[in-house]
């Protein structure tokens, strides 16, 4: 994630109050290591023997806040996805829909989609995530495993313009179709109406200053 | 070819003949259609239909009166809460989720809140007393949400006093809420870290008089549809979805209950003590609008129940914290209810303006700046009315969200509405929309 300089974001504004010489950066999470408590090694176990190439597969294991987080590559998804539905010891049959993340300052893997998945037989929850690069924003439809994710792959599409190979109908859900632009993308501006009040204007949300 | 009328006029464009219908005379427009050799007709309806629940549009494809294909259009209520969040701090962030599922505010807080405190890493310090006021407050939600979801779905199968009577009820628990956050809706009540104050006097007995009210009058409405030949007969069999097709769609709540699978949050995966409540999972096994429709009639009593529950503890629990320990992320002042909402107390102004300069500096730090949450993405999950409202939240470690996702069960159960339309009956598709119950608000966001 990105590297934050000075309070507001400013550098060389003459500022004397020690606040503009702040730098901040997200610490990069690695991949967790085993035993990763709870039922996550397990499930990992089940996936391996289920699936000779996950080793392949798999990009990380990220265990954080008590959550199960699986980076799997984007040839490997759909397979993946397969898997955690119909292997008997894992049963995953509920995808509770995919949410995009766009970090602009990864490069190579700029767009994530995240998939929060539910299995109701063992009562257990894992994510996957996978990301792609801004450039070849492809990734397999999973709507052939689980079809609620129709709508979501759409609003996905819409709002990031991450695109799903093998949907049956790919098209902008929330926004009008005309829509130009990708609105939840980091570098898509907030926008907004300037507030006119005795004269003096104030700005749009997302051109105030404003800590970060 | 009749003449011109004003209500129904038709054009000739290269997919066909496409007449407008907005109202009058039915009986030109039918002779004229009769006239035509094709059978399948395209018929749109919304996205302003009364009965359509909201900015919903259908497209309904008919042979007769049967539906072949049914295809939901939605989006025309997007307000980009999601977007905006990301410029606010994690407590505003609150003042914008709740008016997502307009019709289930505190279920959106509480997720919402629960999804932060899982990344403060805060979740076993939030009080008892915060806990059980959100689950009183969410439980009467619950009720005042199915109101409205059995009075509508009522109305717009053609039962009009189911409507007067659900809404009086609902009038009820919206005095309460007025009475306890000083708001009837969007209360942005439930906040990172606990709830923004403690219950007023008196409410915890205005609770239990309406509880008292409700559970009386419930069976007015009992009455007046269960075991009723008219409704039975427009309900039943109707918008039919098993278990197979509730899973593949990932579809949550009372249609999932409606299929005899109790799968339900407070239950096998608790939160805010539900774990310490008793209640039963309502479930019917005829996977059909009127099973639907009669566990929301019964989750009403469940709900009351839990009420009945919560406002015992909260007698124990009488004087103890509702927020959070930590100066950091709690805010310094108890606000209080004023007579355009919750308001700075007067006490507090008192000590920031007149005694205390790092009062004020520590209030002005917090509310302007607010708090860091360590980088990382978390997910919480709340069983509202309507499933599982689920949140993705994604933090770098600053003081605004770097991502707010809502997995809002409207937006995912309205898939259903193909599966339940198709091969039935044009006048059908209103009672399946009806009992998946989805709130335009919640679908758009």
């Amino acid at each position: 994630m990105s590297e934050t300089i000075g309070m507001f974001g400013t550098s060389g504004s003459g500022d004397t109050s020690g606040f503009g010489g702040l730098v901040r950066s997200a610490a990069n999470v690695g991949s967790s290591e085993r035993p990763y408590g709870s039922y996550f090694d397990e499930v990992t176990d089940e996936l391996e023997r289920a699936y000779p190439e996950f080793s392949d597969a798999i990009e990380k294991v990220i265990v954080d806040r008590g959550e199960l987080t699986l980076h799997i590559k984007r040839e490997k998804l759909f397979d993946t996805a397969m898997k955690l539905r119909d292997t008997q010891s894992l049963r995953f049959e509920i995808c509770l829909g995919v949410n995009g993340v766009h970090y602009p300052e990864d490069k190579g893997r700029e767009l994530h989609a995240v998939y929060p998945l539910l299995s109701m037989t063992h009562n257990r929850r894992i994510r996957l995530e996978v990301s792609v690069p801004d450039a070849d924003p492809h990734l397999p439809s999973l709507v052939e495993v689980w079809a609620g994710n129709n709508w979501h792959e759409r609003e996905t599409w819409d709002m990031f313009g991450i695109i799903f190979d093998g949907h049956p109908g790919l098209t902008r859900i929330l926004m009008p179709d005309d829509w130009p632009g990708h609105p939840q993308r980091k570098d898509y501006p907030l926008g907004g109406i300037p507030i006119e009040y005795k004269g003096a204007t104030v700005p749009a949300p997302s051109e105030r200053r404003s800590y970060q | 070819m009749t003449t011109h009328d004003s209500y129904a006029s038709a054009t000739d464009t290269t997919e066909g003949r496409v007449y407008s219908v907005t109202g009058g005379d039915w009986d030109s427009l039918v002779t004229e259609i009769g006239q035509t050799k094709e059978e399948r007709v395209v018929v749109n309806m919304g996205p302003q239909h009364p009965s359509t629940h909201g900015v919903l549009r259908l497209v309904l494809e008919l042979e007769g009166e049967t539906i072949t294909e049914a295809r939901a259009g939605i989006g025309y209520l997007h307000t980009g809460i999601e977007k905006n969040a990301e410029y606010r701090t994690w407590t505003q962030g609150v003042t914008f989720v709740t008016r997502m599922d307009y019709l289930a505010p505190i279920f959106n807080e509480t997720a919402y809140c629960l999804a932060v405190e899982k990344l403060l890493g805060i979740t076993g310090d939030i009080p008892e007393r915060a806990s059980e006021i959100r689950v009183l407050m969410m439980e009467l939600n619950r009720i005042s949400s199915h109101m409205v979801a059995l009075g509508t779905g009522a109305l717009e199968l053609g039962a009009l006093s189911p409507m007067i009577f659900a809404f009086r009820e609902r009038e009820k628990v919206l005095d309460v809420f007025e009475m306890i956050s000083g708001l009837r809706m969007n209360m942005a009540y439930v906040r990172p870290g606990g709830v923004a104050q403690d219950l007023p006097k008196g409410a915890i007995a205005k609770v239990r008089e309406t509880v008292k009210e409700l559970r009386h009058n419930f069976k007015d409405n009992e009455k007046l549809l269960v075991g009723n030949t008219i409704w039975m007969m427009r309900t039943q069999g109707i918008g039919y979805l098993d278990i197979a097709g509730c899973t593949t769609l990932g579809i949550t709540g009372p249609v999932l209950r409606s299929t005899g699978m109790p799968w339900d949050l407070r239950k096998t995966d608790p939160y805010c003590g539900y774990e310490n409540y008793e209640f039963d999972v309502v479930t019917t096994d005829t996977c059909d609008v009127y099973g639907r429709f009669l566990i929301r009639m019964q989750e009403l009593e469940q709900s009351l129940r839990i009420i009945e529950q919560a406002c015992d503890k909260l007698d124990k629990s009488e004087g103890q914290p509702v927020m959070v320990a930590d100066k950091k992320i709690a805010w310094p002042s108890q606000l209080s209810v004023g007579s355009d909402g919750i308001g700075n107390s007067l006490d507090h102004i008192r000590e920031i303006m007149g005694t205390s300069m790092e009062s004020l500096i520590h209030h002005f730090k917090l509310v302007t700046e607010g708090f860091r949450v360590p980088a990382g993405q978390v997910y919480a999950a709340v069983e509202s009315p309507r499933g599982e409202t689920g949140v993705h939240l994604v933090s770098d470690g600053g003081t605004r969200p770097y991502r707010v996702h809502f997995r809002e069960p409207s937006f995912n159960n309205l898939q259903a509405t193909s599966a339940m339309a198709e091969g039935g009956m044009i006048a059908d598709v209103i009672g399946a929309v009806a009992s998946i119950d989805p709130v335009m608000g919640g679908v758009d966001r």
